[in-house]
């Protein structure tokens, strides 16, 4: 507190019950206005600072996130991941099925057999029924994986559309040489990786296509 | 009182492996009058049509869950009194809570075996 003011309120508070007048009052509230003013500033520049860090740290967000590619995490990434784990559980279901079906079929044979022999044959059939059910638990657990994927795409969906623009500026610095070298690569090699589904060959086409060579 | 065993079995699951599964472990415990169902909608449907020995059902499908199935076959007048047993891989406390609470008769955590399967068949329509 100002020392002026100090020792003006420490004599008011002396006098008592002493009346006092408008020009004093005023001059008090002007010593209370002048030192606020002093406060404020100091205050202002304490804000300004939080400010100036909560820039930087945006920048700094905003130029780590354009080296993640949130746009590729989205339109790339996470569509291939959530094929591929289609793939899968359609691939376990046909081998799971083709188990089941291998399995009725001896568990339909063992019923030509002595009785002894049909017991043991059919708990072994058994075993491979109780194994089979892999496959509806694995579905779950890659079901649920899916589910999470579809969380991810959101958030980065949520991301981009708070930083798309700028990202996708910072990003064009470096994407054409890294593109130009991927694809390059790419063509060279002539990789797809598994397919799956429609884009799929089957080993019938392929072994057409060899003997077409001879 | 012995247990029909040409009595209909209503099994619900919408994994197609599942429902066969558990059909082929039915038919080595001697069960082999076993129609199936997709969802707890289609279920419902073919409860309405037929009675129906015992209920076994996933808990996990949709439109209509296990446990939506279970409260409506509870609720229902001609077939509150129909065994139902869930089967599925919520193994979760409040999960069995909940399905105890709606109704259930037996539960079955997957993944199981025959062994389980007859277990709970015979506790729930008694032995065979």
């Amino acid at each position: 507190m100002d020392p002026a003011l100090h020792r003006h309120m420490s004599e008011l508070r002396a006098a008592g019950d002493r009346k006092v007048s408008l020009a004093e009052i005023a001059d008090i509230v002007e010593s209370v206005m002048t030192g606020l003013q002093g406060e404020v500033f100091g205050m202002d520049i304490r804000v300004f600072g939080e400010l100036e860090a909560l820039n930087d740290a945006i920048k700094t967000a905003r130029s780590e996130l354009s080296t993640l590619s949130p746009e590729d995490i989205r339109d790339e990434h996470i569509p291939a991941a959530t094929d591929e784990l289609d793939a899968v559980v359609l691939a376990t279901e046909t081998a799971t099925n083709s188990i089941m079906e291998v399995a009725e079929e001896i568990e339909a044979l063992a019923g030509e057999l002595p009785p002894e022999q049909q017991e043991k044959l059919n708990d072994a059939v058994v075993r491979i029924f109780e194994a089979c059910s892999f496959q509806d638990i694995t579905g779950q657990r890659i079901t649920k994986v899916v589910r999470t994927l579809k969380v991810i795409e959101s958030k980065v969906e949520g991301v981009l559309g708070a930083f798309g623009d700028e990202v996708a500026r910072e990003r064009k610095k470096d994407l054409d040489n890294e593109l130009g070298a991927r694809a390059a690569k790419v063509e060279e090699q002539n990789l797809h990786g598994p397919a799956s589904g429609e884009d799929a060959t089957s080993q019938d086409d392929i072994d057409k296509l060899l003997a077409s060579f001879d | 009182m012995s247990v029909d065993m040409k009595m209909p079995i209503l099994i619900v699951d919408d994994y197609k492996t599942m429902l066969r599964i558990v059909r082929n472990l039915l038919k080595q415990v001697g069960f082999e009058n076993v129609d199936e169902a997709a969802d707890g909608g289609e279920a419902f449907n073919k409860m309405k049509e037929k009675q129906y020995g015992l209920v076994i059902s996933d808990w996990n499908m949709e439109p209509v869950t296990g446990l939506d199935l279970l409260k409506q076959v509870r609720a229902d007048g001609n077939m509150k009194s129909t065994p139902f047993i869930m089967i599925t891989a919520e193994s979760k406390t409040e999960n069995v809570i909940a399905a105890k609470e709606a109704g259930v008769s037996n539960y079955i955590v997957k993944p199981f075996n025959a062994e389980t399967l007859k277990q709970k068949l015979t506790a729930v329509l008694g032995a065979f």
